[in-house]
């Protein structure tokens, strides 16, 4: 019997032959990443010693990678001491894999981790972030993980007790039309799924559609696959895979391709066609509640968002700079950038695509989560309306639980700025 | 005997159970004041600590789905909640285990708040209307860290046993 991706990963992270969906083991970590929340996973970790007489130290400080992206710059004391600890932490456990809010090389971390080349195809990653599983983009088994479980990854560098998840293929026909995006695809999943669609399972993607799309595009799709429930989506190797590493993480020397025997066994087969996708909306207040534009088309809107570790990198900027260029924001809108990483936020800025998007009244913030998650700035007002490129639109998730949020794709986002109504980017593209 | 005092429904996500804006406290003393902030009466009862140890939350499926915050369990934790729902979303489960939160899977649960709750290893009987629902167990992957009493006290003994 063949084994799927991630059946491939675990069996090597264990040292057998084969594994199958089911089987319970410990695999190794390759990598370990936590943001802000790593104060917690200090505290945790702390306790996990005491009393044991032994001295507190992570079990590889080079397999450990910490990323301040939440809250960047600190909006508040709390925040900025729980970083004050985490750097302290860093430094005396020698973890070199540490992003500081920097211009030159902060970010969000599923933006850190990949642009960075820490991330390859065939690894077990943890991260105390649910959206962990964008990294199966690369080919790399990807999920999120709690404080505590971390701390004991951090102790003994194995996670324990994996139930190896079932594997759900999703097999992608066709080829996405002008101005249709990954994001597109991979709401479009979701709404046909449900959030709790994939719970407990991985979602393979295959298919020309998927081959066709860049790893930025793969890791938008992989970043919300936990938004239908699972715990990670993965794309297998390719050209496309091999050409990243290469050419933008700065990885050297031969990239392994890793792909699901011809026989593995999947859960079940999802087929879509790609080449007819609308722009799709996950409209208030669940993930799933997904729409084509035709049905939304016209909603006022009061704070575009583009950014995020889901849509926050250069091609997605520059698909907006492409829509708004000459052109201005509407005047009752807010639009708000927030450049993935650093090194994104250069580029746009070298290339002129953020002068376009200031000059049409876009506002650019520094890169990090912003948002996103209603913990720092572009808070909204009762009542208000945001369009985000974002992963989530939970009641209160941009910190008002009396105002809605739309998630879209950057075009959608772009084309409604200007009009300061839900716009079809293809109508006047 | 356990009491339901809050009913919820499906996909009752993290940001509801713990909202993003109060993720700087970490704490699990502290958390519990923040528990359901947006849902304002229940929270206000929480935080005058006027419900009782073990008293129920029953919910649909996928309970605590969305962000992988631990205070999202912690905040349970600490008040001595029960969760009993349709089914959990896998982090907030997990989570919820390595904490010693008790959570109950239980797929046919219905429940109404004020309801008395009699529950065993098996099933949860409904005493105010007589009814009663089979648990599914916890994923057996877990149960060496729920016998240890959390994954803190089991990745110690693990640390211990891998140092002899």
């Amino acid at each position: 019997m063949g084994m799927t991706v991630v059946e491939k990963i675990l069996a090597r992270a264990t040292d057998q032959p084969h594994v199958k969906a089911g089987d319970v083991l410990e695999p190794r970590v390759d990598l370990a990443m936590s943001h802000e929340n790593g104060a917690l996973v200090i505290n945790q970790f702390q306790e996990i010693y005491q009393g044991t007489g032994l001295q507190a130290r992570v079990w590889d400080p080079d397999r450990i990678v910490l990323i301040f992206d939440h809250r960047v710059p600190a909006e508040s004391a709390k925040t900025a001491t729980n970083q004050k600890k985490v750097r302290e932490f860093v430094a005396q456990q020698g973890i070199k894999k540490f992003h500081d809010i920097r211009g030159d090389e902060g970010g969000i971390c599923h933006q850190i981790l990949p642009e960075n080349g820490y991330i390859l195809p065939g690894q077990v990653v943890v991260g105390t972030d649910s959206h962990t599983t964008s990294h199966g983009a690369l080919g790399a088994f990807s999920f999120g993980i709690g404080a505590t479980e971390m701390a004991s990854v951090w102790t003994l560098g194995r996670i324990l007790n994996v139930e190896v998840p079932g594997t759900i293929k999703v097999e992608v026909h066709g080829h996405l039309q002008p101005y249709v995006l990954p994001k597109d695809l991979i709401l479009h999943l979701i709404g046909r799924i449900s959030a709790q669609g994939a719970n407990f399972k991985v979602i393979e993607f295959h298919g020309p559609a998927i081959e066709g799309i860049s790893t930025s595009g793969r890791l938008t799709i992989c970043n919300m696959a936990v938004e239908a429930g699972a715990t990670s989506g993965i794309v297998p190797t390719d050209a496309e895979t091999v050409r990243y590493l290469h050419e933008e993480a700065g990885v050297e020397g031969t990239v392994e391709v890793l792909r699901p025997d011809a026989d593995a066994v999947y859960d079940k087969v999802i087929e879509i066609d790609a080449s007819i996708l609308d722009p799709q909306l996950a409209c208030p207040h669940t993930v799933d509640n997904v729409k084509s534009i035709q049905e939304v088309a016209g909603k006022q809107v009061n704070q575009i968002v583009i950014g995020s570790c889901t849509n926050g990198r250069l091609d997605d900027i520059r698909i907006a700079a492409q829509i708004l260029e000459g052109k201005k924001v509407a005047r009752n809108v807010r639009m708000l950038v927030f450049p993935a990483s650093a090194r994104i936020y250069r580029q746009a800025l070298k290339e002129g695509t953020l002068l376009t998007l200031m000059e049409a009244g876009a506002v650019v913030m520094n890169s990090g989560c912003g948002p996103c998650l209603g913990v720092h700035q572009g808070a909204l007002a009762d009542g208000d309306v945001a369009l985000a490129t974002t992963n989530r639109n939970f009641k209160g998730r941009m910190g008002n639980p009396s105002a809605e949020v739309y998630l879209c794709s950057p075009a959608v986002a772009a084309a409604s700025a200007l009009t300061g109504k839900i716009t079809d980017p293809r109508k006047g593209a | 005997m356990s009491k339901v005092v809050l009913k919820l429904g499906d996909d009752v996500s993290t940001d509801i159970i713990y909202p993003g804006r109060f993720m700087a406290t970490v704490l699990p003393t502290e958390t519990p004041q923040y528990a359901f902030a947006d849902l304002v009466d229940f929270n206000t009862r929480v935080k005058k600590k006027e419900i009782q140890p073990k008293s129920v939350i029953v919910a649909g499926s996928n309970f605590g789905c969305g962000s992988s915050r631990e205070q999202a369990a912690s905040c349970l934790k600490g008040p001595d909640f029960i969760v009993i729902a349709r089914d959990f979303a896998r982090i907030f489960l997990q989570n919820s285990i390595n904490l010693g939160l008790n959570t109950i899977i239980c797929p046919a649960i219905e429940a109404d708040e004020g309801d008395e709750l009699e529950i065993s290893a098996t099933q949860v009987v409904n005493e105010t209307t007589g009814k009663s629902f089979e648990l599914v167990p916890l994923p057996r992957a877990r149960q060496a860290i729920i016998d240890a009493g959390g994954l803190i006290p089991y990745t110690r003994q693990r640390l211990l046993q891998a140092k002899k």
